[in-house]
């Protein structure tokens, strides 16, 4: 389900957030890179969820413990917090119901853990104003009609929906295009234009 | 030739050519259709050493109509073992790694106690004076069998349709005899379509003149005609059409012009008359229904109050439940029903759809996409045991 794995430097800003040894979910799981960087760096007791058959097998086939599965349907099966962290990375934008997926993740997981491309960095902005196109960038490569990507947000517009939920921001990154980290000092009109990618930690 | 293999086959019943054990009237079987069994016994086959510390032990759990041969030569039907694809030194169930155990299910006719055996009391075949079996009872003999092996855990215990149901009832009934379970092409209960298959071969079965109301045994008779019918039947449901298509299509066996009679024109004619034919060589009529039974009698949830997910509550077994896009048999629905109870149990469970064409028996196939899976989890769990 995973669907922007060009660049992949979200991957070590989640692991960072997860606590050693807990129990997490990662929805959308693809390859499994992140479930395998969490279980050999933070020894975490990890499943996964991946829409992609090729993904799922993959998984298995690493050892990883990663069923098939869809967000948008199967999330519902889970108990209530029966993780510590659930972990939605590059994938909220390709779900058809964003705000039923993220309050799923919000009543599975003590804390969730989302990560998304941020459609209101000033690329593209500027790629929408200038050509009056959707845009194609690097993190978002896929042309309109064919994009797996069907529910874009910009961070403010991730911030209120988290509101709506009732979640409360523990921690946000966001990252440049060069996938450094941006200062938390910075206002978040600045994040928003040019936060390229963003991390939240989310607890209700 | 098919004489012989008919002797051969009902001398396997009480005398099997593999290793047996004899339970005796200090330890009965409990069954649960409420009465006991015994005397009883398990044949079965191993291959591989136990390691020092009994660590190392696979079941492996057969099919309908598989028995404890998985990886030798068939004693009846001198063929290869029914998953030397996947058992053996260096493969993916690594018997240079593993020591594997495949017992003969209670109620089936190649050594284990079933309808074909010799009932000590009377001296002749229990035929239908056999009481039902089910799923349970079968892993309830399996376990006194894995006892007197001295193993207290199993590694892993593996199987496919009624063998996947056999895994899944060892994962409910002795979670903490359980390091990692894999069911395959199965379902935690047998569908109402798959039962209503069943009764269309018991009643082919039922329907042969030489069944004799069940006691063909005393009387010397064969009821191989109902047999073949009910294994022809069964058969198609383990295919797929696409398959079906590739291999037979409408093609014509032997011959340029139909016949315009009942001779089998088509070459998928001949191939189910084969499948029959060679099936009753091998396979006791009255094992059969009571087999079949055992699959449509089971049904986990209802063992727990409807929720199957209570089959699992707090399990420390890590499972890897596995299907085929083209099984009709067992489709994905049924093994996904698998997986949310055991999301819902907070259970560690990988799932693995593999795409093929060739229906149920494609766990019994090479594919490479299956096996490869199997080999990752094995391989993963066997690391977190410490076996390798």
């Amino acid at each position: 389900m995973s669907v922007n794995n060009a660049q992949r430097v979200d991957l070590q800003v989640i692991a960072d957030l997860i606590e050693p040894r807990s129990k997490v979910l990662d929805v959308g799981s693809g390859d499994g890179s992140l479930l395998e960087l969490l279980e050999v760096q933070k020894g975490v007791d990890g499943r996964g969820v991946e829409l992609s058959q090729r993904g799922v097998n993959e998984c298995v086939a690493r050892g990883l413990s990663v069923i098939q599965g869809d967000a948008d349907r199967d999330l519902g099966f889970y108990p209530d917090k029966g993780f510590d962290y659930v972990v939605l990375s590059q994938t909220l934008q390709a779900t058809h119901n964003p705000k039923k997926v993220l309050d799923e993740l919000l009543r599975i997981g003590n804390r969730a853990i989302v990560s998304f491309p941020n459609f209101g960095h000033w690329r593209v902005r500027l790629s929408l104003l200038m050509k009056g196109r959707m845009p194609v960038t690097k993190d978002l490569p896929y042309s309109w009609y064919d994009t797996p990507n069907i529910h874009f947000c910009t961070i403010r517009d991730f911030v209120e929906l988290s509101d709506e939920l009732g979640a409360t921001v523990e921690s946000a990154t966001a990252l440049d295009a060069t996938g450094q980290k941006i200062g938390l000092s910075m206002p978040w009109w600045f994040w928003n234009f040019f936060g390229q990618q963003a991390v939240f930690l989310l607890k209700r | 030739m098919a004489k012989s293999r008919v002797a051969k086959a009902r001398d396997e019943a009480n005398n099997p050519s593999s290793k047996v054990v004899r339970f005796g009237s200090d330890k009965p079987l409990q069954l649960a259709a409420g009465v006991t069994l015994s005397p009883f016994q398990v044949a079965y086959q191993t291959y591989g050493e136990l390691n020092a510390d009994k660590s190392n032990a696979i079941l492996i759990c057969h099919a309908l109509t598989g028995d404890q041969h998985v990886a030798n030569q068939h004693p009846v039907t001198g063929k290869p073992g029914w998953w030397e694809a996947l058992v053996g030194p260096g493969k993916v169930i690594d018997t240079d790694r593993f020591f594997v155990i495949c017992s003969n299910v209670i109620g089936s006719c190649l050594g284990s106690t079933g309808p074909a055996s010799a009932n000590e009391e009377t001296g002749q075949a229990y035929g239908l004076g056999l009481p039902v079996i089910t799923i349970k009872d079968m892993v309830r003999a399996q376990a006194m069998l894995v006892e007197y092996l001295g193993i207290e855990r199993l590694f892993s215990v593996v199987g496919g349709s009624m063998g996947g149901m056999q895994v899944l009832e060892w994962a409910a009934s002795y979670p903490e005899r359980v390091n990692t379970a894999v069911p395959i092409a199965t379902g935690a209960r047998h569908t109402a379509q798959n039962i209503a298959f069943h009764e269309v071969g018991r009643q082919a079965v039922m329907a042969d003149p030489d069944w004799r109301g069940g006691a063909y045994l005393k009387d010397g008779r064969h009821p191989g005609k109902g047999l073949a019918v009910a294994r022809m039947a069964a058969h198609i449901t383990y295919l797929s059409e696409p398959a079906l298509h590739r291999k037979f299509g409408r093609n014509l066996q032997d011959r340029d012009q139909p016949t315009f009679g009942f001779d089998a024109d088509f070459q998928i004619e001949s191939y189910l008359r084969h499948q029959g034919i060679t099936f009753v060589d091998r396979f006791d009529a009255n094992s059969y229904l009571y087999l079949t039974r055992a699959m449509d009698y089971f049904d986990l949830a209802s063992e727990h109050g409807g929720l199957l997910s209570r089959a699992f509550k707090g399990t420390k077994t890590r499972f890897c439940v596995v299907s085929f896009t083209s099984d009709w048999l067992f489709p994905t629905e049924e093994s996904r029903m698998v997986v949310h109870a055991l999301n819902a149990a907070g259970a560690s469970v990988s799932f693995v759809e593999i795409e093929t064409d060739r229906g149920h028996d494609a766990f019994l196939l090479d594919e490479p996409e299956f096996h490869a899976a199997i080999d990752g989890f094995l391989k993963a769990a066997a690391r977190n045991a410490g076996l390798i």
